[in-house]
């Protein structure tokens, strides 16, 4: 039988949905925890997209597009007033 | 909360480790260096990235969808979060819309025609980099490999000393010899001429004793015929003439 993993050191595709608020609670959310957080998710996506040697269109443009969308969500509190529409 | 969480923790788990190394030693309570890392081969990039569709999509999205709803799956995922997003208007269609439709539309066709170039100018521009680099490492192994050629090839030839130094010596005793049998000669013939100017000596001493001998012989003789004897004799001597100038004449 293999030791058990700690429900600290899952990933988070292993955990079961009935333990995510737990798992959820228990990361590390100090200012070195996120920073690290950010850093580890930075990399993954630099070595995965980016630091290749025929790196392609999907690298930058995934970016963009989350940069889109992200921006539309900040906006949308005045984007709300051009709708065609009162009732959906 | 959570912080006093961990710091409550700490002790114990400190507690946990095995007790620090007596003194004398580094007072460590961590093993250091127990893992093989190591900086160097650094391993070589991948060659693509991480597959995206569509240029906005990782393609794990649709293997994960794959199992449950097959290839059109996450298609008619897309099509139905638009339809709802579009119906309720939670994505408004705006002048925005418009201008975003005509930028997308430029950029996508100007990656359709030109995308292969610019790939291709970018991959020259690399592999340029990388040949640089690969015949500066290579001509400095074939520096190295030089160096241990030649370093090989001084120590054959200092091998050979022996033989140098045999000849070395051969000269030197052809040199001794040579000079040996010079300053031979020399004596030989100083020596001969020593002796040979003894002889040269007694030679003229005996010549000139016999010379002047004779000399003295003569003179002694020459004054002991006196005038008288020379008359005598000459008569004589015309007497004799006669005698035989008769005994000629009978003969003939």
């Amino acid at each position: 039988l293999p030791a058990a993993v700690l429900l600290k050191d899952t990933k988070l595709m292993d955990v079961k949905l009935g333990q995510l608020g737990t798992w959820l609670a228990m990361r590390d959310f100090t200012p070195g925890g996120i920073l690290g957080a950010v850093k580890r998710g930075y990399t993954r996506y630099y070595n995965k997209y980016i630091n290749v040697r025929k790196g392609g269109l999907g690298g930058i443009s995934m970016l963009l597009a989350g940069y889109i969308a992200l921006s539309y969500m900040w906006s949308y509190s005045h984007i709300k007033h051009d709708r065609r529409r009162k009732y959906h | 909360m959570l912080s006093r969480l961990v710091l409550r923790a700490a002790p114990a788990a400190l507690r946990a480790l095995p007790p620090p190394v007596a003194v004398g030693v580094l007072h460590t309570t961590r093993p250091l260096h127990t893992t093989q890392q190591s900086l160097a081969p650094v391993p070589p990039l991948p060659e693509k990235g991480g597959e995206v569709r569509h240029g906005l999509i990782p393609e794990e999205f649709f293997q994960f969808l794959y199992p449950k709803t097959g290839v059109t799956g996450p298609y008619m995922l897309g099509t139905g979060l638009l339809l709802y997003l579009l119906s309720k208007e939670i994505y408004v269609v705006n002048h925005e819309t418009a201008a975003a439709a005509c930028i997308l539309g430029v950029i996508i066709y100007g990656i359709k025609k030109f995308g292969a170039d610019v790939a291709a100018f970018a991959d020259k521009l690399n592999e340029e980099k990388l040949a640089s680099a690969r015949a500066m490492k290579s001509e400095s192994i074939e520096t190295l490999q030089k160096a241990i050629e030649e370093e090989k090839k001084e120590q054959w030839r200092a091998e050979g000393r022996s033989y140098l130094f045999d000849a070395k010596r051969n000269n030197i005793a052809m040199l001794l010899e040579a000079n040996y049998r010079e300053r031979l000669l020399m004596v030989y013939n100083e020596v001969k001429k020593r002796l040979d100017y003894q002889v040269a000596m007694q030679n003229l001493k005996r010549q000139k004793e016999q010379d002047h001998m004779i000399q003295w012989v003569e003179k002694s003789v020459i004054q002991s015929i006196t005038p008288q004897q020379q008359k005598e004799s000459i008569a004589k001597c015309i007497l004799d003439l006669k005698a035989l100038s008769k005994s000629a004449h009978a003969a003939v």
